[in-house]
């Protein structure tokens, strides 16, 4: 183990100046399994490793188990499962999954397929008459916010609001103290009080209503586990509200970008309407919607690759550099939608396997394939395209494209 | 077989033959064409009919939910092969390397692949196993008969031991709300397999879902009326219970008899070989042309101080399948060696059960993670200090935490804790009845003075 | 067509019983019961549930059909 090179690589994947093409840093920081920085934290980037670590119930997703937290946006006072570890984090999930999918409402994400596909030929429709579309606003961020909002009982009208907090929030999760200004971090604060308050507000008002909304199961609804008490739905709601926002926008935009550079590619789905499910597996390896998981906790010490991580260490896990691990995956830089045995990282694994994965996979697959059957000729404007500030979740800020003769 | 020149001519014309056509033959046959051989390859199988999968046919099947028709294996690819299927293999002759079916036929190979696998012990008394009502369950046609006797609704089912599949059995009667009386021997269900922890937490979920639960005692006899239909059973401690469908489910017997005057190391044991899969011959020499695998081969493991082992796991199967056909096609230097952990599960009152490793060779047993009384939780199993196997309940994606820690002889009890680690966390002893007799009495008499001499010739038992 | 899960590696992630509900079920929490020969009409949802496995725990046939072996009678 090193610490002298990996943590300028790591400085220099986080900068804004390498999103648009990280994975030659990524295949820099892999030289280096198991990097300890200057702070004391720990970098994984390697695709055994960060499987085997994933599945250690020494991990903690729990940030009071860092020796030093930062008083970063991180910091709640009801964590949502995902910042739990078991049994907490076991009994939140099975409370929401209650309403979301197996065993208990197995047909959720089935059943949708009729509104998906209108959500996505709607917004399509609305492409006709433009000269320039933009991918991101005109289509892969509105289309899974409004099926995010339908699915949690959120008032649609209410978007431009909660927009801006998600965006504070997001921002500020990558906070470093040392050269960001603590603007950042304040509206990432005040977002998610803002947030918060809005959406126990909501709540407030699904008490003794029951509806079809998560938001009104989870408020009404009593399990053998009981009832989520209001801060945790509110807790849980906030997390689906900005994963059900901010992850599948960028895997339907990766999509697109990655389509429209493998023309090739393209042409076959058109043809093939089936290739898309291979396809979006090989996008969650290729191009993931959710680059790093920023920390974990070591709850005791930890040894990966030979390496004893101490207990209450910072751990940052590189999941998108994980899935383009050569030494996983045959030929890792290439697209390759017929790749077999494609156990890729881009949902994550283990206990926090990413709640929405189906729907993302489905919303993923329905907007591809209708993209790709009614857009004409479509082109880039700009190739790379412009890109969010966030090295997290990482993706395109806007997607320009041209079709037809236009 | 000991040029490349030789081996490259095997992989093109040689001849394979694979006796026994279920999931381990199947899996060889096809790693058998992607390692590139294109010789001649038969399949010999005592059950007509494509080869199929059996976990279903004590879950999915039973339920009602699946056809017992419909579990054939899927493939992976064409295997070209010809199939010799509905007569079983009688005789191995290996001095003209020679498959001797029952019915007379004689079929030559050059290497031969051994996965008949074991069939399901029957019923001791054959009058009594003879009832109308009176089941066990292996094949598919079994499976079927139960299948359609708890479909009639039964008054009450007896399950006649307690291991995973009497237990999962019990577990779909319960589900299909038909009353079962499940009777075990040992001192709880799953006992001889996981330990008497693990033991006690079965029973609790058994009888949590109403199975009368019966430990201790022993059925003696399974009376039927006078139509010849099973109507009660009868135990040691001179209790009754009236029943209409008593399933048999005590275990398997392996399929070694035609074996029998091979020179091969095969007993009710299995066969025993190297972990190269390569079948051992009666003196404990290893063969050149002989394999096995699947639940009748019995292989050393490194891990478990190089002890035979014979595990009637499907994943078992399939690797080993993989690791046969890759030898039975490559050079000494390029064999492998069959170094899996086992890995089990179990499926039964909505609870996942899953084991990885050999939870029998251990001293102790300890919760390091979960809730007992939730029926969530992981168990590890140390021997002299380090892990030997873990068990899951409702806690399955843990486990490969703790594959590793058994590969690399972590010590026992785990010293770093967990955030969900049971406050009262303690080793306590693992507990198995004492060691099952699989065969009473020498199976083998040594022979000879000389080292050169020396020579080991079979001694058979009356069962 | 046939289907077969190696339920030694499946985790209980369930992703398959959210994308093709009438092959895969979960009986309880963790535990996958599924139908080995689902109808054909649930083609596509079992082929995206089998990509969807984080464990690539589920083989489809690859043949579809064909290679059925002669059944040998006994003579």
């Amino acid at each position: 183990m090193t610490t002298t090179e990996t943590p300028d690589t790591l400085r220099r994947i986080l900068d804004y100046s390498s999103r648009a093409d990280p994975y030659p840093l990524y295949a820099e920081l892999r030289k280096t399994p198991v990097a300890q920085q200057e702070d004391g934290s720990y970098v994984i980037s390697t695709y055994r490793e960060l499987a085997d670590i994933l599945h250690n119930p020494h991990l903690s997703s729990d940030s009071r188990n860092l020796s030093h937290p930062t008083a970063g946006a991180e910091e709640q006072t009801t964590p949502a499962f995902i910042n739990l570890d078991p049994p907490e984090h076991d009994r939140l999930r099975r409370l929401a999954m209650r309403h979301f999918g197996p065993p208990h409402t197995p047909g959720l994400v089935t059943g949708m397929e009729g509104a998906l596909t209108a959500a996505v030929s709607s917004l399509i429709d609305d492409f006709a008459g433009k000269e320039q579309i933009d991918i991101v606003d005109d289509f892969a961020y509105p289309f899974p916010v409004t099926v995010i909002c339908h699915l949690l009982g959120v008032p649609r009208e209410d978007e431009p609001r909660f927009h801006l907090w998600v965006n504070d929030l997001i921002n500020s999760i990558d906070y470093n103290p040392k050269t960001d200004p603590k603007e950042k971090l304040d509206k990432g604060v005040q977002a998610r009080k803002d947030l918060h308050q809005y959406l126990g507000g909501l709540l407030d008002q699904r008490h003794g209503r029951p509806g079809d909304d998560l938001l009104s199961r989870l408020a009404n609804d009593d399990g053998p586990d009981g009832r989520m008490t209001d801060e945790e739905i509110v807790a849980t709601a906030n997390l689906l509200l900005i994963a059900g926002h901010e992850t599948t926008v960028n895997l339907i935009t990766n999509g697109m970008l990655t389509l429209l550079r493998h023309p090739q590619v393209l042409q076959r789905l058109c043809g093939e309407p089936d290739l898309v499910v291979p396809l979006v597996e090989e996008l969650l390896r290729y191009e993931p919607p959710v680059h790093i998981i920023p920390w974990r906790a070591a709850y005791s010490d930890i040894t990966v690759a030979g390496t004893v991580i101490p207990k209450g260490s910072r751990i940052m896990l590189m999941l998108a550099s994980g899935s383009r691990d050569p030494n996983r995956f045959h030929d890792p830089d290439r697209f390759d939608p017929d790749r077999r045995d494609n156990q890729h990282l881009g949902f994550g694994s283990g206990i926090h396997l990413c709640f929405g994965g189906p729907l993302a996979r489905r919303e993923t697959q329905i907007a591809l394939s209708e993209l790709v059957r009614r857009l004409d000729r479509p082109r880039l404007v700009a190739d790379p395209p412009p890109y969010r500030r966030s090295p997290v979740l990482r993706g395109p800020i806007h997607l320009h494209i041209e079709q037809g003769d236009g | 077989m000991t040029s490349a020149d030789n081996l490259q001519a095997f992989k093109r014309d040689g001849r394979i033959v694979v006796v026994g056509a279920s999931l381990a033959g199947l899996r060889a046959a096809e790693a058998l064409r992607n390692e590139g051989f294109t010789g001649s390859l038969t399949m010999i199988g005592d059950e007509l009919g494509e080869p199929y999968d059996r976990p279903p046919l004590s879950k999915q099947v039973l339920t009602g939910w699946v056809p017992a028709g419909g579990t054939k294996l899927p493939r992976r690819r064409d295997i070209d092969a010809e199939w010799l299927l509905g007569v079983p293999a009688g005789g191995l002759d290996l001095a003209t390397n020679h498959v001797l079916l029952t019915d007379g036929r004689k079929i030559p190979f050059d290497r031969v692949l051994i996965s008949t696998g074991v069939r399901a012990r029957p019923w001791f008394v054959e009058s009594e196993a003879a009832l109308d009502g009176v089941f066990i369950v292996r094949t598919r046609e079994h499976a079927e008969g139960l299948q359609r006797a708890l479909a009639a609704g039964p008054s009450r089912v007896l399950v006649i031991g307690a291991g995973f599949t009497g237990s999962e059995i019990a577990s779909i009667c319960r589900e299909r709300n038909i009353p079962v009386t499940v009777a075990e021997l040992a001192p709880a269900p799953l006992v001889g397999a996981l330990g008497a922890m693990i033991g006690e937490v079965a029973a609790d979920m058994q009888r949590a879902h109403g199975v009368d639960l019966r430990c201790g005692v022993k059925v003696t006899q399974l009376e039927g009326d006078a139509q010849g239909r099973l109507r009660r059973a009868h135990f040691d401690d001179g209790s009754t219970v009236d029943a209409d469908v008593a399933v048999v489910a005590l275990g398997g017997i392996r399929n070694t008899e035609w074996l029998r005057d091979s020179g091969l190391a095969a007993g009710v044991w299995g066969i025993a070989c190297d972990t190269g899969c390569r079948a051992l011959d009666l003196n404990g020499l290893v063969t050149d042309d002989i394999f096995a695998a699947g639940d009748v081969a019995r292989c050393p493991n490194p891990i478990y101080e190089y002890r035979l082992i014979s595990l009637e796991h499907w994943a078992n199967a399939v690797e080993q399948a993989e690791v046969a056909a890759h030898n039975m096609v490559s050079g000494q230097a390029d064999r492998w060696p069959h170094l899996c952990l086992p890995v089990f599960w179990s499926i039964q009152f909505g609870v996942n059960i899953k084991s990885v490793g050999v939870p029998t060779f251990a001293d102790e047993v300890v919760v390091t993670q979960g809730s007992v009384p939730d029926h969530r939780f992981v168990a590890a199993y140390g021997y002299r200090g380090r892990v030997t196997a873990a068990v899951s309940f409702d806690n399955a994606k843990w486990l490969d935490h703790y594959r590793r820690l058994i590969e690399t002889a972590a010590p026992f009890p785990p010293p770093c804790p967990t955030p969900d680690q049971p406050a009262d966390m303690k080793p306590v002893p693992v507990d198995f009845p004492g060691p099952v007799l699989l065969a009473q009495g020498a199976t083998v008499v040594v022979t000879g003075h000389d080292p050169s001499e020396r020579r080991v010739t079979a001694a058979y038992q009356h069962r | 067509m046939r289907v077969v899960v190696d339920l030694s590696r499946c985790e209980g992630y369930a992703q398959c019983a959210f994308l093709a509900p009438d092959a895969f079920r979960m009986h309880g929490e963790e535990a996958l019961m599924y139908d080995p020969n689902p109808d054909d009409a649930r083609r596509e949802q079992v082929l995206r549930a089998a990509a969807a496995c984080p464990v690539q725990a589920i083989l489809v046939d690859q043949l579809e059909g064909r290679d059925a072996p002669a059944e040998a009678s006994p003579s």
